[in-house]
């Protein structure tokens, strides 16, 4: 094991996007997310790469296309007001299958919103990242630790796809400091990029990157395409977390900052003699549906209780996921306000009582 | 379980305290987190930051009823005196807070960190004298460990800087008040 060092969530990102080969980043600073632009600026110079400020949110995503349709690994951060601004562009560059990591800490919204964690861009980030047909993978990481390990994973499962994928953290994660190690991941096989546009010298037919398509038959054809290419991701990437839910009456699902919280809840709630459980999605799209689903089957899971920075985003996937054969409720604080596990332990109480 | 607060204004070196702490955790292999007050909060106003040092993975990373909670300033005093968990441990800088706790169920300590440091020579240090008094009564760290991390941390350029956070740890360890 290499040797541990404490860092900030944020500067976690960006250390791990370099070390997986990052060499261009492109951003426009927006709290509490800045310690990447930060970082790269001191950084990316050293290894040769390129950390440009643009002058807005439009001009970095669409600078991220251009970089991305050269083959290049690229990286964009924001935080939810900016994301929504980078809307159009990752919409083009999933109609462009062109691979590249966007990072969204997010902050309380809607509107300008505040600057504390939140974790209100679920459904954005899950449903509707973009106009269109589409979907893009969505990572969500709990620990400092898990910044660095799913920035590349994330590197990985772009090029591998064709597709942008997106780092949900939240404001929490991107600024309290945890031990790290950038130890080695598993080594992932990664297809040649033989549709990049890096000059044909005459020797090839020219790569065309576009996501204009004028004849309906021929749009149609991209998006089945691209669709079988999402059945592959739902079948075959899903990742989740399970923590006490073997025996579990209550199964608690929440994911990053939220989900440790809930742990530390699901504790306390054990040490009263309550059977809860957690179930943490680690990908938030693939929803992992089939896991979720085979939980609800078992006769001894009475409720599903989520958990969120937000008004109840995720109920509906978890409805979906089990056909609602088990009663799903929701507890949630928002606007930056970070749920304390008393809370969720008093709710998780609540379930009990009422099932 | 160790669950620290610690609060003041910004400027008093309340981030570089609790990093400290952070670390010296980290290096004896502990779980660790570390977390600061962030946004408007930091401007003028009172800064803090939540440490968590435990053998347990850590869940929320904010301390909301801290175990041990250090005041370097008034109003940080008044906004989380309360919050001190019942045989917790609160260290005031009494030079900047002239009111003593009510609580009978928490240990208070008094040290008037601002000015020992001023009449050390060691301006800007109350934070870590206000570390040392800390170590003393809680005994998180043993003295001579965390006397070689804080020099471990000081950058390689100025190592005088570790050695004044080293005096200052000691004034703070030593004083009887």
């Amino acid at each position: 094991m290499a040797e541990k060092l404490l860092m900030k969530g944020n500067e976690a990102i960006a250390e791990a996007a370099i070390r997986s080969g990052c060499r261009f980043f492109f951003g426009y600073p927006i709290t509490p997310q800045t310690e990447i632009s930060e970082y790269m600026a001191k950084n990316m110079p050293k290894v040769n790469g390129l950390c440009l400020q643009a002058e807005s949110e439009v001009a970095a995503i669409n600078m991220v296309l251009g970089a991305s349709a050269a083959g290049a690994r690229v990286l964009t951060s924001s935080s939810s007001p900016g994301v929504s601004l980078k809307s159009e562009g990752i919409s083009y560059l999933v109609g462009s299958d062109l691979p590249c990591v966007i990072v969204n800490v997010q902050r309380g919204g809607p509107g300008l919103g505040g600057i504390q964690p939140a974790q209100s861009d679920y459904n954005q980030a899950t449903k509707g990242l973009g106009h269109g047909d589409q979907h893009i993978i969505v990572l969500a990481p709990a620990s400092v630790q898990e910044m660095a390990t799913l920035t590349g994973e994330a590197f990985d499962l772009a090029d591998i796809y064709r597709t942008p994928v997106m780092l949900l953290a939240d404001g929490a994660l991107g600024q309290m400091m945890e031990p790290v190690d950038f130890e080695e991941k598993p080594h992932r096989e990664i297809p040649p990029k033989d549709w990049a546009c890096t000059g044909h010298g005459g020797k090839r037919k020219p790569n065309i990157i576009n996501s204009l398509y004028i004849e309906p038959n021929d749009l149609e054809r991209t998006v089945v395409e691209r669709y079988k290419r999402y059945a592959l991701i739902e079948e075959k990437e899903v990742k989740y977390e399970e923590f006490l839910t073997d025996d579990a009456e209550i199964v608690v699902v929440a994911y990053g900052i939220t989900a440790r919280i809930v742990k530390t809840a699901v504790k306390a709630a054990r040490a009263k003699g309550i059977k809860a459980g957690l179930f943490r999605p680690i990908t938030l799209y693939p929803f992992p549906s089939k896991q979720l689903d085979a939980i609800a089957d078992r006769e001894h899971v009475k409720a599903f209780l989520s958990v969120e920075m937000n008004m109840g985003q995720m109920v509906n996937d978890i409805k979906v996921a089990i056909n609602c054969k088990k009663h799903v409720s929701h507890f949630g604080r928002t606007g930056g306000v970070i749920p304390t596990p008393d809370e969720i332990l008093e709710n998780i109480e609540k379930v009990g009582g009422a099932n | 379980m160790s669950a620290i607060l610690i609060a003041g204004f910004g400027g008093q070196g309340v981030l570089f305290a609790g990093k400290q702490l952070a670390l010296a955790g980290m290096k004896m292999d502990k779980q660790v987190s570390f977390i600061p007050s962030y946004g408007p909060e930091m401007r003028g106003g009172t800064s803090n930051c939540s440490v968590n040092i435990d053998d347990e993975p850590i869940g929320s990373p904010v301390v909301t009823r801290p175990e041990i909670l250090l005041v370097l300033n008034l109003p940080s005093f008044e906004k989380f005196e309360s919050k001190v968990v019942p045989g917790g441990t609160m260290i005031v800088n009494s030079s900047l807070v002239h009111v003593k706790s009510q609580r009978a169920d928490i240990h208070a300590y008094y040290i008037p960190a601002t000015e020992l440091a001023d009449q050390n020579g060691l301006s800007g240090l109350a934070n870590v004298i206000m570390l040392g008094k800390m170590l003393k009564a809680t005994g998180i760290f043993e003295f001579d460990y965390f006397r070689a991390c804080l020099l471990a941390s000081a950058p390689k350029s100025r190592p005088q800087l570790g050695e004044m956070n080293a005096k200052a740890l000691e004034i703070g360890y030593n004083y009887e008040g």
